[in-house]
């Protein structure tokens, strides 16, 4: 397949697994911020190929993972609602609430559509004018601007049954947010290529220069992610912590700026919880005044809650988001906590760094 | 923020209702069928496996139904699927099938026309494999309870080679493992026929009778050892059941290198982010065959129409754990993952 078997290619790939093995005289510890790059890495094998020292350890970028209990619980309540559909991407739906899941949801009888493009829900809306239409947007910056499209097309068409339930949440607070804990190991990053596709990373100049980190834009392909833990490493071996751009083909500095627009019309930047690891400051959008009316909390029927946290819980998935531990660490790993019934985020989607764990290497 | 917000909020909560996670051919599935279906109506079926069962010296016995959406999809349709979903499940244990039951569950205000082009296609099948429709039944449901047609058949079959034992318990270090064509586009295509994510490509189903093929390399007296149909779930599904109930502690290892797969359901895949090993397919088989047949089952399944991309896929080996092992090109080795309900587009 043109644009990627190019990037899947063993040549050049087992070139930079040697050129690595000559370049590392001592351990290093690099997080892939990006769920993404985790299932990639683990999909192919690409731990195996790296020198004993490198540590990987599996960031919190997973959408899914990090989508706060509250939001889930909210969506299946407009779900459950008379009147009401809720669209959503498709691996939101296994993802547990403090009761129950989507997928539970509508074995119940809730009114759940899965949709690919968030314009597909405007779509649906159009055609459904009986029915109130909520958008179940999730997602980092990459999925952001196409929610802000789908506001955007909703007011085009001036459709009164058009809803966002907004949870949306963006990457540099939490990079910053790990770097600040006493505890945090990681010593370079891989950016996350989709993320910075919209983004840039003009941003990540200054956490570079802050926390003394190279950081490493990188995209998902084999060849990409072996080429960036080099690039990596390269920086961390002359002692050196710049932002560099593995990802060239897609990720210009100042991003995609359209993009960037479309967000900053729709969207304010708010604090947001994340799941396991709380609110984190201004790291997430909610709708801006402008759009307030699109907001799906008009509809609900019970104020909006915070989700509780159990610190019985034997789940330590705030430590293994944080990259403190990894996945088989947890006491719950493979015993309480499975895919079938995770009770931490990273077990959810097959992007989390627990399910990945459980995916590929089972119960150890 | 501080490690004490760490903390996981989510709580442990059972299944309490069937979801469709529970129909997608992965470990749900198989959590329903061994802790709820099993115990209560079939206790001693609980490990067999199977989808067939032999009720006699020469007898099989299978049943499948058909809930497919579209009901007319690029290569088939629910009529021709319904004859072949089960007589390919017949000759998974060396059966050729006889005789078929089927059972129409019809909805209130379905189109005629389409009733009886879906009956043409029931017929057309039926001639092609040589098995007989001999006794049915026909139920109509309220519209709004049914979706257009849903088809139950039941068949009967003879074992061509009354000696020979196809199962998972049959399968020995060092077998070969050989699909027959290329996989996933049962799925790709219907997918594509929904039009749910938009998505144009030009996908026939692989939907097929496995029976000639199966005929012919039994009486080539090939040293096969089991033999499995590509359903939901795929080939990925079908290679963790018989590797966790062949009890010999064998592990398979897969070249992913050698998978067959068209560009088409490749894209697609990536796109969506699917797996292809997790696809379904409803007419490819993979067979475990002693290494030196290996080739001789190869060039029969390149010679049937559909076949020419059959491939040796991986090995059999023996471990101190029944594992599947896909190897990269790079030289690592993963374990292939269990599929746990259906396959769903990822977000990014």
């Amino acid at each position: 397949m043109k644009y990627v078997d190019e990037y899947r290619r063993p040549e050049k790939i087992l070139r930079l697994r040697d050129a690595m093995h000559q370049l590392v005289s001592r351990p290093w510890t690099i997080m892939e911020v990006c769920g993404g790059q985790t299932h990639s890495i683990l999909h192919h094998g690409i731990d195996q190929l790296l020198p004993d020292p490198v540590e990987l350890i599996h960031g919190p970028g997973c959408p899914v993972c990090v989508t706060d209990t509250s939001l889930i619980d909210q969506a299946i309540e407009l779900a459950l609602t008379p009147g009401i559909c809720l669209c959503t991407y498709g691996d939101m739906m296994r993802v547990p609430g403090s009761i129950e899941s989507l997928f539970s949801a509508r074995a119940k009888g809730a009114r759940i559509e899965i949709i690919y493009s968030p314009t597909d829900a405007v779509t649906f809306a159009q055609q459904h004018p009986d029915l109130n239409i909520v958008f179940f947007a999730v997602g980092f910056e990459t999925t952001a601007p196409a929610s802000a499209a789908a506001v955007l097309m909703a007011e085009a068409l001036s459709l009164d049954n058009f809803y966002l339930l907004a949870s949306h949440v963006r990457v540099p607070p939490a990079l910053e947010a790990l770097m600040q804990n006493k505890d945090c190991r990681v010593q370079g990053f891989l950016a996350a290529g989709h993320v910075c596709t919209v983004m840039g990373y003009h941003e990540y100049h200054q956490l570079a220069q802050t926390y003394h980190v190279p950081i490493v834009v990188t995209g998902f392909e084999p060849l990409d992610i072996m080429e960036g833990i080099y690039l990596c490493l390269r920086q961390l071996e002359t002692g050196k912590h710049a932002v560099e751009n593995q990802y060239r083909r897609c990720v210009r500095e100042q991003g995609n700026v359209h993009a960037q627009e479309a967000i900053h019309k729709v969207f304010q930047v708010v604090d947001m919880p994340w799941r396991g690891m709380g609110v984190i400051p201004a790291s997430g959008f909610s709708l801006n005044r402008h759009y307030v009316h699109r907001d799906a909390s008009v509809l609900l029927q019970h104020a909006p809650t915070t989700s509780k946290t159990n610190t019985n819980d034997p789940c330590l998935a705030g430590q293994v988001l944080q990259g403190i531990i990894k996945p088989p660490a947890c006491p719950a790993y493979g015993k309480s906590c499975t895919p079938e019934h995770p009770l931490g985020a990273p077990m959810v989607s097959s992007e989390g760094a627990c399910a990945a764990y459980y995916h590929y290497y089972g119960h150890l | 923020m501080n490690q004490d917000n760490f903390n996981c909020p989510i709580p442990h909560h059972d299944d309490e209702r069937i979801s469709i996670a529970h129909g997608g051919g992965g470990l749900m599935m198989h959590r329903l069928l061994e802790k709820t279906i099993f115990p209560r109506v079939s206790p001693e079926q609980a490990h067999a496996s199977q989808d067939s069962a032999l009720i006699a010296d020469s007898l099989a016995l299978s049943t499948d139904s058909f809930v497919v959406s579209p009901l007319f999809f690029p290569g088939g349709d629910i009529g021709r699927l319904s004859v072949f979903g089960t007589t390919n499940d017949l000759a998974m244990v060396g059966a050729e099938a006889n005789y078929l039951s089927l059972g129409l569950i019809l909805e209130e205000g379905f189109p005629k026309c389409d009733l009886e082009r879906i009956l043409a296609s029931i017929d057309a099948a039926q001639k092609e494999v040589g098995v007989k429709v001999v006794t049915g039944d026909t139920k109509v449901v309220p519209r709004g309870k049914g979706d257009g047609v849903y088809i139950n058949t039941a068949g009967v079959g003879r074992l061509i080679n009354p000696v020979l034992r196809l199962a998972p318990g049959q399968v020995c270090d060092g077998d070969h493992i050989i699909v027959s064509g290329d996989i996933g586009r049962h799925e790709a295509s219907i997918i594509v026929a929904r039009k749910e994510f938009g998505i144009e490509a030009d996908i026939a189903s692989d939907l097929a009778a496995l029976t000639p093929t199966v005929r012919k390399l039994i009486d080539a007296g090939l040293d096969l050892h089991c033999l499995r149909d590509l359903t939901r779930g795929g080939l990925g599904s079908a290679l963790h059941e018989i590797c966790h109930s062949n009890r010999k502690n064998l592990s398979f290892v897969l070249d992913s290198e050698k998978l067959p797969l068209s560009q088409e359901v490749n894209s697609l895949a990536e796109l969506l982010g699917f797996d292809p090993l997790f696809m379904a397919n409803e007419g490819r088989f993979v067979a475990f065959v002693s290494p030196a047949d290996s080739e001789q089952t190869l060039a029969i399944m390149q010679s049937m129409p559909g076949g020419n991309a059959a491939a040796v896929i991986g090995t059999v080996r023996q471990e101190e754990r029944s594992q599947v092992w896909v190897k990269s090109a790079y030289g690592s080795e993963k374990k292939l993952p269990i599929l746990n309900g259906d396959q769903l587009p990822r977000i990014c």
